[in-house]
């Protein structure tokens, strides 16, 4: 196994890391959405899609776990190039135009950041429970499920919550934009003829996820989804 | 014209160094950037001040030699052209250059704007070559190559070595030298033989000499003189892969 | 001074396969007990230090680049001859041998040229084996075009940038032998001269220019690849760093220097646009297969191009030379353009310059056509003039672009000093009075790839070991020399500049020894150098230390050589009272104002021998024998 480990440790091999690893990410993010956006088929669709992976079980654990394990071997790979790349350069520009690169390709560090405060942040606020009105999560619906429907629709109406998200999925367009064409050139997998598409298909993927993402909590802003009339907060209480 | 130099001088390696500031008042828009700097170290070594050093051969764009930052961008503002063929009609009148060398842990300053670019070289020796010996070739002609594939390689064989893929990087990486070599002996059949040790070889030479890591920003081929295509970088990245799970 | 030229007897076809069964051999597991320094990285040094390493031998490489790949081997432009015949037009060994010998207008020796010749089409199988990317036609066949007027499809390229890929390939070799151990290459390093202990070269002094020390190196043999001296005129074609300092040291060290008058300029170069100029830019001749040259038929006609009238246009060339036209030779083309330009009918700013129109060829196959054709050349030329030569004639000039002449060597490849070899541009052997296009490559990787290879290990195996240590007297003198020299160059503190007298010799040199000559002007000449040089001594002011890098310094010591060594040319000049090639006497023309050779008093290589300074140098003569061609008159009308 010696060779593997070397060769994943050079340069290239960590492009590799980083590519594979985002690109199971980016899968995730693209189930997550598909997940999330079934909010507009009302609280029971949604409900009963968070009961059938709750049901899971141990299996919901294992897929956690790896999950978890993508993520901090994306994220120690990105430090792990970032510091070699920074001390690549030594003496810094007195001057240095980018000259074709785009801000989202030399920004991946900055986007990868406000990606990762975001995720810490979300799973606090839906998974773990903990941080915010930690009330909202013990919400039940009529079936007696886990009223995740609700929970999403209070989350969003409060309007620095929904900023906070959509700047986040801004971060990770910008992230994916470069992340998803990148990923073609780092597998080696692009080619002359693809080129373009590649460029086209990242930015285009990118920006259905995005305004995926951000179609939820804007809905909540502007009133089209609304708590449920079980939901305590509809009758004044709380 | 009249232009304003800030020029970065550093007396040796150990030195820290810094930008100095040289006025000219009489620059012919004819003059190609080097001559300009012929004539400040002209007045410079009149005035019995030393001149200021920096790397330049042919002057023709095809040695590689001159590694100017220009305001910058390697090599300044013209695509395609290197330092020694970018004219002064470039710029206007009253304008403020800033000239340093190229960054690079792998290239270290000499002086002024001299830096050390032996690490290309150590990364050619690792692998950028076909084993042959002279003597005992067959025919030129006893393998047909495809006129495309031949022209491709010819793309990439264009490298001038200069360096300006690496002072463009915002990681210092040399991927696109390295593409560059491996892509042009790679898509000739006597080159193609060695492909995946080649490419396993430089990389690994390259990361050896302290050369970044590609993030896949592309100012490597906005900044060559010669305008190789990064898809010589994924062609690379394709042979380490193959290379890596080859088991060979 | 013994000039024995060592061609074998026998038929001119055998001699070298003749030779090479006679040569001694060096046995196998004792070559790597032999170190053999090569000097200089361009294509004769490169493929002769890998090929070295190959066999065996260590070898110490020495370039004062920054890296080896960029010697200036690395900007010729157009391609590189064999016999390969591949076209299948006829063409042949012989026919090569015959062209190369009669282009150089009968002024090189017979059987090298042969040897040359017949090497050729390894030089090509060789390169293509290393990954050379040579243009190819759509069956994947290699594709050969007709140059430099030659009647046959010989010359094989890789777009316009052959030299570079031909370096490339053989600076790829080098990086190999380095890798296994064989090879150790010395970049920024300038050699300051050669030693010698009991007659026979056994080392050199450089210094190294990153950080001023100056250092010696020991070993078998030497060998000169250090290119030719084409920046005795200041403005040239060649690299800003190209210089005579290893061949001049060698030659005053007792090494015989052959024809150093003969030098080529090249008709088509972008004419100086002011006094900064610093080195002109060729654009390949390739050009005057569809560009036209003319002037105006009046002096001092300053209308711009387009509204001269044909009929008020004098296409020079093809009224004087109807059956070859444009394509005349690059001596012929450069001398007429000097001609019309003298007359006062040059065009441009300077008046130094001739027209190189498209328009006719633009009208019969299109811009798109000619662009195909030319694109990079035109797009080169529109970069460093802002003219747009779709739209007006390209101006160009006539420029000193390599020097046929150089250390003189027997069939070997070796000097007057035993153990010491000169190849490539450094030699004079093959070329003549002028060479042909696509030859100066071939020539370069002849000598390095296939024949001082074999050549070197017949003097090795006779010689057997140097013994000498760098650490020996004969060493420790040179050193002390050379730091002597650095020292007088380092505390002269005058006013003027190294690059001022190099370029007030370079006008020297272009006036009275350039594209004519005339015995009066050479002889001014022969006056004014050696006054220039004392001036330099005196006054010449260089900045900075020794034991560092110091880029005035390096300028200092090279123009130095470069005034000693003008001087010599302009008496090789001189003394040779014929036009020939590239060397043309205004005394000895004909009536139309062609070149008039004289076989009979100069059918020789005038080789020089050093005299000590101050002293007139020694003239003497090879004959040169020619058992295979007959002497004709070069004709092109």
């Amino acid at each position: 196994m010696n060779w593997l480990l070397r060769g994943l440790r050079s340069s290239v091999g960590l492009k590799f890391v980083m590519a594979v690893t985002g690109l199971l990410l980016f899968g995730f993010v693209l189930a997550h959405l598909a997940g999330n956006l079934q909010i507009f088929a009302g609280a029971d669709q949604l409900n009963g899609y968070a009961k059938s992976l709750q049901d899971l079980g141990p299996l919901l654990w294992v897929a956690r776990g790896g999950l978890l394990a993508i993520f901090v071997l994306h994220v120690g790979t990105g430090v792990m190039l970032a510091r070699r790349n920074r001390a690549a350069r030594g003496t810094p520009y007195a001057v240095q135009k980018a000259i074709d690169s785009t801000h989202a390709s030399r920004a991946m560090v900055s986007t990868g950041v406000v990606v990762m405060i975001f995720v810490v942040y979300h799973l606090m606020h839906f998974t773990l429970g903990v941080g915010i009105r930690p009330e909202f999560h013990d919400w039940t619906d009529p079936q007696g499920r886990h009223d995740v429907y609700s929970m999403v629709v209070a989350g969003f109406q409060q309007l620095p919550i929904a900023l906070f998200y959509i700047v986040s999925m801004l971060g990770l367009g910008v992230h994916l934009s470069h992340g998803l064409a990148s990923m073609f050139q780092s597998l080696g997998w692009n080619q002359p003829k693809y080129r373009s598409f590649t460029r086209l298909l990242g930015i285009g993927i990118t920006a259905v996820i995005i305004l995926g993402n951000i179609s939820m909590p804007v809905a909540a802003q502007f009133g089209l989804i609304e708590l449920p009339e079980w939901n305590p907060l509809v009758n004044g209480g709380n | 014209m009249k232009l304003t130099l800030r020029i970065w001088r550093q007396k040796n390696a150990q030195d820290k160094g810094g930008l100095e500031t040289h006025q000219l008042d009489d620059v012919s828009p004819d003059m190609s950037f080097l001559e300009m700097l012929d004539v400040l170290n002209e007045d410079l070594l009149e005035k019995g001040t030393e001149p200021i050093a920096f790397d330049h051969d042919c002057r023709e764009g095809i040695c590689g030699t001159c590694s100017l930052m220009i305001d910058g961008v390697p090599h300044g503002p013209d695509r395609g052209t290197t330092a020694c063929q970018l004219h002064m009609r470039t710029f206007k009148d009253g304008d403020t250059l800033t000239i340093e060398p190229w960054r690079a842990k792998a290239f270290p300053v000499v002086k002024d704007l001299v830096v050390d670019r032996t690490s290309f070289d150590r990364i050619i020796q690792a692998g950028g070559y076909v084993s042959v010996n002279t003597g005992g070739a067959p025919d030129a002609n006893l393998i047909p190559i495809p006129k495309a594939e031949a022209d491709v390689a010819m793309d990439a064989a264009a490298c001038i070595g200069c360096g300006a893929c690496v002072a463009a990087c915002k990681n210092a990486s040399a991927m696109l030298f390295v593409a560059a070599k491996a892509g042009h002996l790679g898509h000739l059949p006597q080159g193609e033989v060695e492909k995946k040790a080649r490419a396993r070889a430089m990389v690994h030479q390259m990361d050896e000499e302290g050369f970044g890591a590609c993030t896949n920003t592309y100012d490597c081929e906005a900044a060559c003189p010669k305008e190789i295509s990064v898809e010589f970088i994924a062609e690379l990245h394709r042979d380490y892969r193959k290379g890596l799970f080859s088991g060979r | 001074m013994q000039l024995e030229s060592k061609v074998p007897a026998g038929p001119l076809t055998e001699k070298w396969d003749k030779h090479r069964a006679e040569m001694k051999l060096v046995n196998p597991a004792n070559k790597r007990k032999f170190r053999v320094i090569v000097v200089g990285t361009g294509l004769a040094g490169a493929s002769a230090s890998a090929s070295l390493a190959e066999l065996g031998y260590d070898v110490d490489a020495f370039c004062y680049q920054d890296s080896a790949r960029r010697a200036h081997s690395i900007a010729a432009q157009g391609g590189i001859n064999a016999a390969k015949n591949y076209p299948n037009d006829g063409d042949s060994v012989w026919r090569l041998f015959y062209d190369t010998i009669k282009g150089g207008d009968y002024r090189s020796r017979e059987a090298n040229v042969y040897r040359l010749a017949q090497v050729s089409n390894h030089i090509i199988d060789q390169c293509t084996a290393q990954g050379v990317p040579f243009a190819r036609e759509y069956g994947g066949l290699l594709d050969n075009r007709s140059f430099g007027g030659a009647q046959v499809s010989r010359t094989f390229y890789a777009r316009g940038q052959t030299g570079q890929q031909l370096l490339l390939g053989a600076y790829q070799a080098l990086m190999r032998q380095v890798h296994l151990g064989k090879v150790s290459i010395y970049p920024r390093s300038e050699m300051l001269d050669v030693v010698l202990e009991n007659g026979r070269a056994v080392g050199i002094v450089t210094r190294n220019l990153m950080t001023g020390e100056v250092r010696s190196w020991a070993a078998d043999a030497v060998v000169l690849a250090t290119g030719g001296y084409g920046n005795a005129f200041y403005l040239s074609t060649n690299a800003k760093g190209c210089n005579v300092t290893a061949a001049y040291r060698a030659y005053k060290r007792g090494a015989g220097f052959a024809n150093p008058c003969f030098t080529q300029i090249h008709p088509t170069c972008i004419p100086v646009s002011g006094d900064h100029q610093s080195k002109l830019t060729l654009m390949s001749e390739s050009l005057r297969n569809d560009g036209r040259v003319w002037v105006s038929k009046t002096t001092g006609d300053k209308r711009a191009p387009g509204d001269i009238p044909d009929d008020e246009r004098d296409y020079y060339l093809e009224r004087r030379y109807p059956s070859f036209g444009n394509l005349v030779p690059r001596d012929v083309a450069s001398r007429a353009a000097k001609q019309v330009c003298d007359e006062g009918r040059g065009v441009g700013s300077s008046g130094l310059g001739v027209y190189l129109d498209f328009r006719d060829s633009i009208n019969r196959v299109g811009e798109d056509g000619i662009r195909q054709r030319y694109g990079n050349l035109f797009h080169m030329y529109e970069k460093i003039t802002a003219e747009n030569p779709y739209q007006v004639p390209m101006r160009i000039y006539p420029a000193v672009h390599y020097t046929m002449g150089g250390v003189w060597v027997d069939y070997n490849l070796m000097t007057t000093i035993p153990g010491l070899y000169a190849i490539g541009e450094a030699n004079f052997s093959d070329h003549g009075a002028n060479r042909l296009g696509a030859s100066a490559l071939m020539q370069g990787l002849a000598d390095g790839y296939f024949v001082l290879p074999y050549t070197i290990g017949d003097y090795i195996a006779q010689a057997g070991p140097s013994g000498a240590k760098s650490t020996d007297a004969a060493f420790t003198d040179v050193e002390s020399e050379v730091n002597e020299r650095t020292r007088k160059l380092l505390t002269r503190k005058g006013k003027r500049t190294p690059d001022s007298f190099h370029k007030e010799l370079g006008k020297i040199m272009w006036d009275e020894c350039g594209m004519s000559r005339n015995a009066e002007g050479l002889k001014q000449a022969i006056q004014r150098i050696p006054e220039l040089r004392e001036e330099f001594w005196e006054s010449v002011r260089v900045t900075g230390a020794r034991e560092e890098l110091n880029q005035t310094l390096e300028k200092a010591g090279r123009v130095a050589d470069f005034l000693e060594f003008g001087e010599l040319m302009c008496r090789d000049a001189l003394q040779r009272e014929e036009s020939c090639g590239g060397h043309f006497r205004e005394e000895f023309q004909s009536e139309e104002g062609e070149a008039l050779r004289d076989d009979e008093k100069f059918a020789h290589a005038s080789v020089w021998e050093f005299k000590g300074d101050g002293a007139e140098p020694a003239l003497h003569k090879e004959e040169l024998e020619f058992e295979n061609v007959t002497l004709t008159t070069r004709s092109y009308k």
